[in-house]
């Protein structure tokens, strides 16, 4: 069943996007990108589900196909953003000073 | 209805949902990202444990099978995939995403008797999953195939293109109305899910490559509501909240790319670049370039007090991100500071000079954005432009006959010398000439990013 509730949260969920990444730098932006693409992978939930019961094959091997891209977003996305994160440092340390 | 096991999904879902959030929010400071990501991650499988206990499941051995494969292919991808290749990395990921979203989806409706079990709300949202699924699917895939160079990356159009889409994307809305009106029509459904994925690939062919980070982030935007589509259908909130989330980032970053290319949505997405260059020889005609040797180029910068790189496309091309760090490393050991100018649409995605430049171990508060940059080229004695064109063209200030006419630039003109990087004088893609290299403070050096500062970087030692 559609329920009213989702609408509900789906939009405050919109609304704390929003006001949380219009404050990330254009700095972190592509790290944003896979960051959140990542987190989208979550329709790995309604994959497993549908991978696992019981409606018979066609959906079965859907189910499977869909584990699988989502599992190589949740896999890769997570490394690849940690490893952008990683990259970012900041300045004094070595070498050139600044006045 | 709430056994236990019910409630400790519920429980998992609702604290996954709140660790996406907190890691969403620590990107706003870069100290704390990486922390903040980790937790998301934490998160993620939270929620995967949650879900593998769910009552309908009665078979491990696909889910299994699935997550291995995943495993195996998603870890490369994670950890060797060049920085320089990240834009078609993320272009094909969305292609992942989607298509998960996409198959639960159509294996949702299939299996609820072909439609016959489905009530319109349902399949309102089921609708919506394989329309911005599919159309993410093919789309991503073409924006991926453009960036890696397997399909050519100008745009490529074709005459009443634009109708032929519209007529696509209308009748792909027409089979969305019949199917919340009538949900036992199968014959629609997968006649909306063909449209949808052919939809996607007219809209992004006609796209160049320059105009891509709006594209990737449109994608994101929708990869994003898909999921959250698939929430909707099979009520799950914490794929509502994470599709939603994805959904508004992606929707923000393609508002601002969009606006740093001062055009519309519309505009990129149905006005390509793509009909050949009108306006290109007018300015080019009787007026000479300066070139510049390298001896003379490493000169000037190896007496500069202030250097402002600006990078831009062609230094992701060429990889020359840790030569750039190295020529830097000398410039500031000679007393100069070396700042670099960042355009929000320079390079293929949203950030991705950033990304290069931070491999190279550049420190990331010497990155500067566009506004808080465009002040300081009055003050500098060199502005490198390394690879970028048309977010340096003064045109976009100056001739209103230009195609890049209003968009914000980086003033580079404004320094006291200019040295631009460049292949050739071959115009950019957009065929739109570029009166900056025509200047008079302005000289060319010509030739491969990456050689050319390995010699000015030997001939500053020589020095």
């Amino acid at each position: 069943m559609l329920q009213l509730i989702q609408i509900y949260v789906f939009i405050l969920a919109g609304f704390v996007g929003f006001f949380t990444i219009t404050r990330v730098p254009a700095l972190l932006h592509t790290p944003l990108m896979s960051a959140t693409n990542a987190i989208s992978a979550i329709s790995l939930v309604g994959s497993l589900v549908l991978a696992g019961a019981d409606h018979g094959a066609l959906p079965t091997v859907l189910g499977f196909v869909a584990v699988t891209s989502a599992t190589i977003n949740v896999v890769g996305g997570f490394i690849i953003t940690d490893r952008m994160l990683k990259m970012f440092r900041r300045a004094p340390r070595s070498g050139g000073e600044r006045k | 209805m709430t056994d236990t096991r019910t409630l400790f999904i519920e429980a998992a879902y609702l604290l996954s949902s709140i660790l996406f959030i907190l890691g969403l929010r620590s990107l706003t400071l870069p100290d704390r990202a990486r922390r903040g990501m980790q937790l998301a991650a934490l998160g993620m499988l939270l929620a995967i444990v949650g879900t593998v206990v769910h009552h309908d499941i009665v078979d491990y051995r696909w889910i299994v099978a699935g997550l291995a494969i995943g495993t195996v292919i998603g870890y490369p991808l994670g950890v060797y995939v060049p920085m320089t290749a990240m834009p078609q990395r993320i272009a094909i990921s969305h292609m992942f995403g989607a298509i998960a979203a996409t198959l639960v989806g159509v294996a949702e409706f299939y299996h609820l008797g072909n439609g016959g079990e489905v009530s319109r709300g349902v399949m309102a949202a089921l609708g919506f999953e394989v329309l911005f699924g599919a159309l993410t699917i093919t789309g991503s895939f073409m924006a991926f195939g453009k960036l890696q160079g397997i399909v050519p990356s100008r745009p490529v159009t074709f005459k009443g293109q634009n109708l032929v889409s519209l007529a696509m994307f209308a009748a792909a809305g027409v089979l969305f109305v019949w199917l919340v009106v009538d949900p036992a029509s199968p014959r629609a459904f997968y006649a909306m899910v063909a449209l949808a994925l052919v939809f996607g690939v007219s809209l992004v062919l006609p796209i160049g490559g320059a105009d891509m980070p709006v594209v990737i982030s449109l994608l994101n935007s929708y990869a994003g509501l898909a999921s959250s589509a698939t929430g909707f259908a099979i009520d799950n909130n914490v794929l509502i909240i994470a599709g939603a989330l994805d959904g508004a980032s992606g929707f923000i970053l393609s508002i601002i790319m969009s606006k740093a290319m001062n055009r519309s949505f519309a505009n990129v997405l149905f006005g390509a670049f793509g009909s050949p260059p009108e306006a290109s020889a007018k300015t080019s005609q009787g007026l000479t370039v300066r070139s510049i040797t390298p001896e003379d180029a490493a000169i000037q910068l190896a007496f500069a007090r202030l250097v402002i790189v600006v990078p831009g496309y062609g230094m992701a091309v060429a990889q020359a991100q840790h030569q750039v760090r190295e020529l830097a490393a000398l410039v500031e050991k000679n007393g100069g500071t070396v700042l670099y100018a960042i355009h929000p649409v320079a390079g293929r995605m949203p950030g991705h000079m950033n990304v290069l430049l931070a491999e190279a171990d550049i420190p990331y508060d010497r990155l500067k954005e566009m506004d808080e940059i465009n002040d300081e080229f009055k003050n500098a004695d060199v502005a490198l432009v390394i690879g970028a064109n048309d977010v340096v063209n003064p045109a976009a200030r100056n001739d209103k006959s230009s195609p890049i006419y209003g968009m914000p630039i980086l003033n580079v003109d404004q320094a006291k010398q200019v040295i631009v990087m460049k292949r050739s004088m071959n115009p950019g893609f957009a065929g739109i000439e570029n009166e900056l290299f025509y200047a008079e403070n302005t000289s060319m050096l010509f030739g491969d990013a990456k050689q050319s500062l390995g010699k000015l970087v030997h001939e500053i030692k020589q020095a």
